[in-house]
């Protein structure tokens, strides 16, 4: 608890508290009720905030248990949660994938697209090849997180050898894997039979991840994975020495260079392990949820990572945290707008104003007149230095 | 002009670093406040200058009160300032950056600088300065930036100048080009404010001395105190400048350099025909003005630099084309240049930054896990050798002060199985205390039979601690001579040009 009030967690759950308070205003004067009490003022206060409330109120139910459904019995109303915690293991381990290459230095904005060759790697184990099941499973995840990895790989070793700017390779590496994916779906390998749209066939039933609650119910082990890898990088980072190089090369290249580490080898490496990351997101989003390539298949993954990374301040707790926020505002939202034509795309406009905040500091701590956070926040700020 | 400090005190959280202090300035006079780093010396011009504001006390401009709340105010009282780093924009002329945040603007928003050009040229005739109003910042060395720094204190009129350790960035020549400029000012009225802790340029130039230690005035002194009797007040018990040294009793060669040669990427030569021996237990000081290939040859020996040819051997090992880890461990220890930037990760714990090259081995990490127990207690037993001053060791090197942070860089280089010790500037920038402790070590390695090889710009440091000094010009050893060479021999030869060899 310590902890939350040293600075390091304050300012994001500041920066989160004023984004929803910013966001409940928005969806306040979007509603034509509350603007034609113009000329009752008070009237339009309560008006507006009880539109906030039913659409907070919608999110939240929408995310994480639904009284409506719980009639249903059979614990129903969990349906939310279930698939609020589907969404968050492809984000946690695609978030983990951008925190990790920003504790080196680097600015991973590619994890859409190894978010996508992870996704292409098990969904073609998965489909063509008849395996047992829990070998057939391991298989996919490891094809799909190898060839990820190499496709991480590639960028680092660029900016190794020839200096190449991560950000600038990452962006176009996304177009090529998107369109790479386009096609490879129109190939005779990924054609499902009897279709013709770009849609894979399912993987088989020994492919798929089990699931932890029942066949009523989505949620699979991803979810499990990715907290044990999200654990992993913690080990990473903070008990090898390997983590000790990706930490020291990030905070200063040139003194690392100094005690003798090698910057070619971290840069190469790190990239390697975020594009498997990444990748590992993409497989399980095959495996636990999705079960068929489609041309969609990443959604905003990849990018999502980058706001949950920057939310999480690059640690694999804070990312775990941020990740879950986020599937729970991605779920939610749906449930807001259909149950009150609050538009979806208000959720994007709060993790736009979230991630203005934890780049602005300076604007939190004026605003809660704040003097002595220690904000290592010069990652959202300087990430472009690299 | 004369100005006026009363009571002035100012606390950060539990650290008071300004104590009731009072201070009078005459008109001008160059009044020198002396004092070691975190003394509060810059705190208390930060004051003056309108950087900070005190809890209490009064500043007075010839016996008249004022509120100096931005440093506007401070401008406009006629106090200028020129800062320890500068304030110049590196792309922009000399002109544009002194009009900077008062251009004059012509029809449709063009700048108007053919003013301040006439007005920088006559400023620069009545000091006796050389200087290019369109000439870019970036292409002056040092020296010059600072002048720009002062012409731009005296553009907007400045009466008092404050100086805030103005020659910890500069050479020897360049030094003796600020103390002149600072007496040509006294002579044309203007009063300085010198903050420094080099006592050798207090003698020189300030006619009033005040002491500060621990936010405090302790004193004042004449300038026709020794420099014993200045570091005594300043640290606060009887320091000992000359350093006791034993005898030279050189062993075997440990580094060895023939036909060396740097380039840079376009293959230009940056140091070039470097030939010399280091003996065990023998200290070879390099000397020369800044920028002379003295920081190259320092990294050529790491393999920090990436283009090097010749032969560099450490004990008969030959380490050109090895890794700079490679080189570290064929015993090299390194103190680099920058504390800052290339000694320490300054947002790493002091912990971390202790077994920045020793992480990946035994005792420190067991197949590639680090023993975190094993490495607090390096920490602890380190810090407590090289007496580095700290609340934890698992706070940010940032935390420490210059000093410590330089012997946090000595205790991880010097506790490793070392033979040759390189030392670029290693004090650099420190406090007389500091400067104590580094050369006793420097002495400690030499006199337990390692080589010591030693880059420094401070030519005291050089005559005290070297068994031989090499000198570097235009990237050669121009010559190498005894340590009972006179400054101005040495001048000489760091001006290039050679006499007889000593």
């Amino acid at each position: 608890m310590k902890k939350i009030f040293n600075g390091s967690a304050l300012l994001p759950l500041l920066a989160f508290a004023l984004a929803m308070l910013i966001g409940g205003l928005l969806i306040a004067f979007s509603d034509a009720k509350v603007l034609a009490l113009r000329s009752e003022p008070w009237e339009m206060v309560k008006a507006g905030a009880a539109t906030a409330w039913n659409a907070y109120v919608a999110l939240f139910e929408g995310a994480f248990y639904d009284p409506n459904l719980a009639r249903q019995g059979g614990g129903q109303g969990f349906y939310p949660i279930s698939e609020t915690l589907v969404v968050a293991a492809p984000l946690i381990l695609a978030g983990l994938s951008v925190a990790l290459a920003f504790r080196a230095g680097l600015f991973n904005i590619g994890a859409q697209g190894q978010f996508i060759f992870g996704a292409i790697g098990a969904s073609y184990i998965g489909f063509t090849f008849e395996l047992p099941p829990l070998l057939h499973i391991i298989v996919a995840m490891l094809f799909g997180v190898f060839i990820a990895g190499i496709y991480g790989g590639i960028v680092g070793l660029l900016k190794a050898k020839t200096g190449a700017h991560e950000v600038i390779v990452t962006i176009m590496l996304n177009y090529v894997a998107s369109y790479l994916l386009l096609w490879l779906l129109k190939t005779q390998a990924f054609l499902r039979e009897g279709r013709n749209d770009p849609i894979a066939p399912d993987i088989l039933e020994s492919a798929r991840l089990p699931k932890i609650l029942g066949s009523e119910f989505r949620i699979s082990v991803a979810i499990l994975i990715s907290l044990l890898v999200a654990w992993l990088i913690a080990f990473l980072l903070n008990k090898t020495t390997l983590g000790f190089r990706f930490r020291a090369v990030g905070a200063n290249a040139t003194a690392a260079r100094t005690a003798g580490m090698s910057v070619a080898f971290v840069t190469t490496s790190v990239m390697i392990v975020a594009g498997a990351l990444a990748g590992l997101g993409g497989a399980l989003n095959v495996l636990g949820g999705e079960y068929a390539l489609t041309v969609g298949i990443a959604g905003s993954f990849g990018f999502d990572a980058i706001t949950v990374a920057l939310l999480g301040r690059a640690k694999p707790l804070g990312v775990v945290l941020s990740a879950f926020l986020f599937a729970s505002l991605r779920v939610g939202g749906q449930m807001m707008q259909a149950k009150t034509d609050t538009p979806l795309d208000l959720v994007l406009v709060i993790q736009a104003l979230i991630i203005l905040f934890i780049a602005a500091p300076a604007l939190v701590k004026a605003l809660f007149r704040l003097k002595n956070i220690n904000s290592s926040t010069g990652m959202a700020a300087k990430g472009w230095n690299g | 002009m004369s100005v006026e400090l009363r009571g002035i005190t100012k606390s950060f959280g539990s650290l008071v670093a300004n104590d009731a202090i009072d201070l009078k300035v005459e008109a001008g006079k160059i009044h020198a406040i002396l004092g070691e780093n975190g003394a509060g010396k810059s705190t208390l011009m930060n004051i003056l200058f309108g950087l900070l504001q005190p809890d209490s006390g009064e500043i007075l401009i010839d016996g008249e009160r004022i509120q100096v709340n931005e440093p506007s105010d401070a401008l406009s009282a006629g106090i200028g300032m020129v800062h320890q780093h500068f304030m110049l924009i590196p792309v922009f002329t000399v002109a544009e950056n002194i009009v900077l945040g008062h251009e004059k603007i012509r029809g449709v928003g063009t700048l108007d600088l053919r003013d301040a050009r006439t007005q920088i040229m006559e400023i620069a005739k009545r000091f006796n300065f050389e200087i290019d109003p369109d000439a870019l910042i970036e292409d002056l060395p040092v020296g010059v930036q600072q002048r720009v720094e002062i012409i731009k204190a005296l553009f907007f009129n400045a009466k008092i100048i404050i100086l805030d350790e103005p020659s910890a960035v500069l050479t020897p020549q360049e030094t003796d080009e600020l103390l002149n400029v600072m007496r040509e000012l006294k002579k044309q009225g203007k009063s300085i404010i010198f903050i420094t802790h080099k006592l050798r340029e207090v003698q020189e130039v300030a006619d009033e001395i005040t002491i500060i230690r621990r936010g405090k005035v302790v004193g004042k002194a004449e300038p026709t105190a020794t420099q014993e009797e200045l570091a005594s007040m300043m640290v606060g018990r009887p320091v000992d400048l000359e350093v006791a040294k034993k005898p030279f009793t050189p062993g075997a060669v440990i580094l060895k350099i023939s036909d060396l040669k740097v380039t840079d990427n376009r293959g230009r030569p940056l140091v070039s025909d470097i030939n010399f021996d280091v003996r065990a237990g023998e200290i070879l000081a390099v000397a020369g003005v800044q920028g002379n290939g003295q920081t190259e040859l320092a990294r050529a020996i790491l393999n920090l630099e990436p283009h090097i040819y010749g032969s560099i051997s450490i004990d008969g090992n030959e380490i050109v084309g090895k890794t700079v880890n490679e080189s570290l461990e064929s015993g090299i220890a390194f103190v680099p240049e920058s504390r800052e930037l290339d000694g320490l990760i300054s947002s790493f714990s002091i912990a971390e930054n202790l077994i920045l090259d020793t992480f990946h081995s035994a005792p420190i990490s067991k197949s590639g896990i680090l023993d975190l127990e094993r490495i607090r207690s390096n920490a602890e037993e380190y810090t407590k050798q090289f007496d580095v001053r700290l609340q934890s060791i698992s706070d940010p090197a940032s935390s420490l002060s210059g000093g410590n942070k330089q012997k946090v860089v000595l205790a991880r280089e010097l506790t490793r199985p070392v033979k040759l010790l390189v030392a670029s500037q290693p004090t650099r920038g420190l406090d007389v205390g500091s400067i104590e402790f580094v050369h006793e070590r420097i002495l400690a390695e030499r006199d337990a039979g390692r080589a010591v090889l030693l880059f420094s710009n401070e030519l005291d440091e050089v005559m005290a601690l070297a068994d031989r000094i090499a000198v570097m010009y235009h990237g050669s050893i121009i010559d190498i001579v005894a340590p009972s060479v006179t400054r101005n021999e040495l001048g000489l030869l760091m001006a290039g040009v050679k006499g007889k060899s000593a």
